[in-house]
């Protein structure tokens, strides 16, 4: 039964309709997948009992030779997702019996296409850290160990989502991308992921973190799944004020397109922060790619990027101090008893959330108290505005942005737990993309000497990610990426 | 500027979340370092420069109707509420 | 105009700034579609925004936009098209999001004013700072259970107007005429019912008070009065109170009181014991709200005559005086029903009617116009027999109590009762003949004492039960008598 967890979603729908295997076979294949897996604790919630019923359905709909573009595909779902009926937990203690009584927009886009839910992922504590390992349902493993044999983080926040898609349970999984959530771990676990342009997808009943920067996308482990699922998910929703009207291309013919005669940028303020050497190799490596393919490499500036991390870290925290006032132990679940209101909130709170939550929730309380303000959320979002129009300047030049998605590989779990100011530098090269509101993916091109996978990020203009799916897509065919991770974590 | 534990503790009143002595403590140290390492966004000049709230710039408003289509559903509303009666929520007493 | 108070150390003068909160009318939230029905089952017009379920959104209803800019033209006011909502963040159990959305920096409505009027000849001009959208809170009851209060969440995002004044306001009168103003106003509007016993009007009061030419003394404000009586009584306590404490050489400390109507007093709130720092920021998750001039513009040309221009017109057209213009316009549904009941009728005659039997009857039993017992059709054509003779005022109110009782046509009436004035001058003549007859005495009286005319008068409408024409009857008189 190997053949199911090395093929595509693409694959794996001719498959179907050639009536290789049925869709309840598939889903067997991948609760099974799910449940040896169970290690990695990439899924805090198993919905076993609502694929099974959905692939019958899904069978039928085969055989009726109605299927819809994704019909029976097994899909991971962050935690982040509200799904109706089903836990939804944003990792978070205070949430951990929250049962939403609605679907959010994106998954219901993907229910409504044929998909089928596999279970509820693991996540950084309200989409709040880069290692998956702030979730109060613990960490979750990254299928690739180094080659010390020592486990190393997935990435986050959507750790859960690249570990079960690297680990082949499930087809492929949705994140969330506040500041680099989807592009990290998809880099660290040698699979595609992709953040749409900010209002591509709906956020209606995605459980915020920051407002103004959070986007959902899909990990798969091709680019054309990765197009295929954009394609699913996107949508104009009257539900959300930020939610685009413009009209959604086919991404799955941009992952066919030439880039020949593309002008692809490297900033070269990129150089100097302390990127790894096997990193650097394959920048170069990928940038020789793109010239074979017919593409002009453009070197271009982004003065302003340097100061995007500590910008970003007033402005995420800042919403999302406001966002989480919500878990006050008077709506959900959680709550810890007390005498008079007060004492109530902040027991509850206190309890509730974990250390980064808090501390979060204390940076954003602070850049926005009185007398604090200007000096920190206004010069921040000052600075926004600097580094989205050095984006603009670069895009009036070049079609993408091309460099690494993250400075290094994988660390080992624990390694960074302790400071948090080391893991927040992590997400150096992801998180300017947000804070200008462009798409951006990071794809797979190889391992480096600890046999990690390494990610490259492409970098769209807005409401463009036609041209970094054609570019990842020409990646990926020179790279010949191989996402075949060890499978530790098979006992038999 | 530092960040002491007095202050720590009025942000942590603000937020609403209680802290142990230790988390004080710990709390001084993580905020301290962490804004003196936001405080590099000082050296850059931002006079005259508008700022940006949102990346979403689409220029037309999405309005809704004035139509009544959405509610009805307390059961719903109150099925995850920790402590709930007869439809309402629950919480202790509030005095003015 | 003397608005000063006196204290033991001479006279104090009040100053008073007010913040109306003015539920919109719309069927339903300002950022959600759940209803906005006064007195539904608890919880049950909630919608998942209004409860802050994770995840969800605010989508803007544009009918309470432009409720908020009528209202911001009807005060005379700059519309901004281009406001910004922000988040106000503070903990409240039933403020489910944990925070208020609200406009704080960039409001829909700048700078205006209303005129109110202090009496038949001077009015005053009292500024408007700003007037801006926001969201309500749902409610806490807290006499239902020992322990616990219960949170119920109907309110939770019904649109309101807060409209802020100047400090330009220096009495208790002045204050009740500045809230009812403004109620007329958005009732003329319809963007308000301004129902203060359904919380749709409510308002936060700042009073502090000053030596005449001082600098501004400390405020406190006083939160949440929802009737024009507690107003007023707000205020005389709260003024009072504070001249006291100075006078005592004590400090008065700003801050949030509130009114108690049973003791009729302000006390300090408990909760304040914290400073409020509601860290302000722009809602993300709502673009700002911007509309083109030419909505403003179309909107201003549908706006409904208003209270002032309506007196002016009042005073003008139907010869009124002040006193009777500022009654008849002071709701919208009164100078409906009078211009309906004075259509084609002498105007005074008709103001007269309604200001004075009309509203009087209405007051004893409990009616307004908009439950009237007497319809404008039947009021209109007792005016007109007034007019025409046909019955004295004085039948004409023996009519109109009849008329109270199942609003039956005044023209029945009369002609079922026989209540028809006698304007016949043979018939009158006869009786008159009769009477000077009969009571030679008198008329030898009248000649030297005039005043006793008022006699013959009433021995004529003693025998015609009152209906004789009283003009008629005069110069009968006088003709026969002199």
């Amino acid at each position: 039964m190997k053949e199911f967890s090395t093929l595509s979603i693409k694959e794996t729908i001719s498959s179907l309709k050639n009536k290789d295997f049925s869709v309840s076979e598939l889903i067997d294949f991948h609760i099974s997948s799910m449940e040896n897996g169970r290690e990695l604790n990439a899924f805090i919630t198993e919905t076993s009992d609502i694929a099974r019923k959905k692939a019958i359905v899904c069978d039928q709909n085969y055989s009726k030779g109605e299927e819809k573009p994704l019909e029976g595909i097994p899909i991971g779902i962050k935690d982040m997702f509200c799904t109706k009926g089903v836990k939804t937990t944003a990792s978070s203690k205070m949430l951990e019996n929250f049962i939403p009584p609605y679907e959010s927009t994106v998954t219901q886009n993907l229910w409504d296409d044929g998909a089928i839910l596999l279970g509820k992922l693991n996540n950084d504590e309200f989409a709040m850290g880069s290692s998956n390992e702030t979730s109060f349902f613990g960490e979750v493993k990254n299928p690739w160990k180094n080659s010390m044999d020592n486990f190393t983080v997935p990435g986050g926040s959507s750790g859960g989502s690249a570990t079960s898609v690297a680990a082949g349970i499930g087809l492929a999984s949705l994140g969330t991308d506040t500041g680099g959530s989807i592009r990290q771990p998809a880099s660290f676990t040698g699979t595609v992921g992709l953040k749409p342009t900010y209002g591509r997808c709906s956020r209606w009943g995605i459980i915020a973190f920051a407002s103004s920067l959070d986007q959902a996308g899909p990990i798969t482990k091709t680019v054309r799944d990765c197009a295929l699922l954009l394609n699913s998910i996107c949508s104009y929703d009257p539900k959300d004020s930020t939610s685009s009207q413009k009209k959604i291309p086919d991404f799955e013919k941009a992952t066919d397109e030439s880039i020949k005669g593309m002008k692809i940028g490297i900033p070269k303020e990129y150089e100097a922060d302390g990127i790894s050497e096997d990193i650097i190799e394959y920048i170069e490596k990928g940038k020789e790619w793109l010239v074979e393919s017919g593409a002009e490499i453009i070197e271009i500036s982004l003065p302003h990027i340097k100061y995007a991390l500590p910008c970003y870290y007033i402005i995420a925290p800042a919403e999302a101090s406001s966002n989480l006032a919500r878990y006050d132990g008077v709506k959900f679940t959680h709550r810890v008893d007390a005498e008079n209101i007060i004492d109530m909130y902040e027991e509850t709170r206190s309890q509730g959330f974990g250390d980064e939550v808090k501390r979060r929730i204390m940076i954003g309380t602070y850049v926005l108290s009185s007398g604090y303000y200007d000096a920190y959320y206004l010069k921040a979002q000052k600075v926004r505005a600097m580094i989205s129009q050095d984006f603009k300047e670069a895009f009036s030049k070049v079609d993408a942005i091309y460099g690494p998605s993250t400075p290094s590989t994988a660390f080992e779990l624990g390694d960074k737990k302790k400071d948090p100011l080391e893991m927040y530098l992590n997400d150096v090269f992801t998180v300017p993309v947000n804070l200008a509101g462009l798409p951006a993916m990071s794809v797979p091109v190889g391992l480096d000497k600890k046999n990690l996978p390494i990610g490259m990020q492409l970098i769209g203009n807005s409401f463009n990610e036609e041209s970094i799916l054609s570019i990842a897509s020409c990646i990926e065919k020179s790279a010949k990426f191989d996402l075949n991770p060890n499978r530790w974590w098979i006992n038999e | 500027m530092a960040i002491d534990s007095k202050l720590v503790e009025r942000i942590a009143k603000l937020s609403r979340i209680s802290l142990t002595e230790s988390e004080v403590k710990n709390l001084s140290s993580d905020l301290d370092n962490i804004l003196n390492w936001i405080e590099q966004l000082s050296e850059l000049d931002t006079e005259g420069i508008n700022p940006v709230f949102s990346s979403f710039d689409e220029e037309e408003i999405k309005y809704r109707s004035d139509e009544i289509n959405d509610g009805g559903y307390r059961e719903d509303i109150i099925s995850n509420a920790p402590l709930s009666e007869d439809g309402f929520f629950l919480v202790p007493k509030v005095v003015d | 105009m003397n608005n000063l108070v006196k204290g033991e150390t001479g006279d104090w003068e009040i100053v008073i700034g007010i913040e109306v909160h003015a539920q919109i009318v719309s069927n339903s939230k300002l950022f959600s579609s759940a209803s906005t029905k006064f007195g539904g089952e608890h919880n049950t017009q909630v919608s998942f925004v209004d409860a802050g379920m994770p995840g969800m959104l605010p989508v803007i209803n544009w009918v309470c936009v432009e409720q908020a800019i009528r209202t911001g033209l009807g005060l005379n006011a700059k519309i901004n098209n281009y406001s910004i909502f922000d988040r106000k963040n503070y903990f409240y159990p039933d403020l489910p999001q944990g925070y208020q959305i609200s406009q704080y920096k960039q409001p829909i409505v700048g700078e205006g004013s209303v005129t109110i009027d202090i009496d038949d000849k001077k009015s005053k001009t009292i500024r408007i700072e700003r007037l801006h959208l926001e969201q309500d809170a749902g409610k806490s009851l807290h006499d239902q259970h020992p322990e616990f209060s219960f949170v119920d969440l109907n309110r939770s995002g019904v649109a309101l107007m807060e409209i802020v004044s100047m400090p330009d306001i220096s009495s208790a009168d002045e204050a009740q005429s500045y809230i009812k103003k403004i109620r007329s106003i958005m009732r003329y509007l319809g963007t308000c019912d301004g129902n203060m016993e359904e919380g749709s009007l409510r308002a936060d009061i700042n009073v502090s008070v000053r030596k005449p030419g001082d600098e501004l003394g400390t405020r406190c404000e006083i939160k949440n009065v929802n009737s024009i009586k507690f107003i007023g009584q707000a205020i005389d306590y709260e003024a009072r109170r504070q001249i006291e404490l100075i006078e005592d050489s004590k400090e008065i400390d700003q801050e949030t009181r509130l009114f108690d109507p049973k003791k009729g007093e302000t006390r300090s709130m408990r909760s304040k014991e914290e400073a409020h720092d509601y860290r302000y920021f722009p809602d993300p998750d709502l673009l700002p709200l911007s509309f083109s001039e030419n909505i403003i513009e179309d909107i201003k040309s549908e706006l409904p005559e208003l209270p002032d221009d309506k007196k002016e017109r009042f005073q003008k057209e139907y010869s009124l005086s002040t006193y009777d213009s500022n009654i008849l316009v002071s709701e919208i549904e009164i100078a409906d029903f009078f211009e309906a009941v004075a259509k084609g009728r002498d105007p005074k005659i008709a103001a007269n009617w309604i200001t004075g039997e009309y509203f009087a009857a209405m007051n004893k039993l409990g009616f307004s116009i908009t439950n009237s017992p007497i319809s404008i059709d039947n009021l209109s054509k007792l005016i007109k027999l007034i007019e025409e003779n046909i019955i004295s005022t004085r039948i004409a109110k023996d009519v109109f109590e009849i008329m109270l009782e199942n609003n039956e046509n005044p023209e029945e009436i009369i002609e079922r009762e026989g209540l028809k004035q006698v304007s016949d001058s043979g018939e009158l003549e006869k009786i008159i003949d009769n009477i000077i007859v009969e009571n030679p005495d008198q008329v030898e009286a009248v000649k030297l004492k005039p005043k006793l005319m008022g006699w013959f008068v009433g021995q004529v409408m003693k025998e015609t039960n009152g209906k004789a024409n009283p003009k008629l009857v005069n110069d009968l008189l006088n003709d026969k008598l002199n």
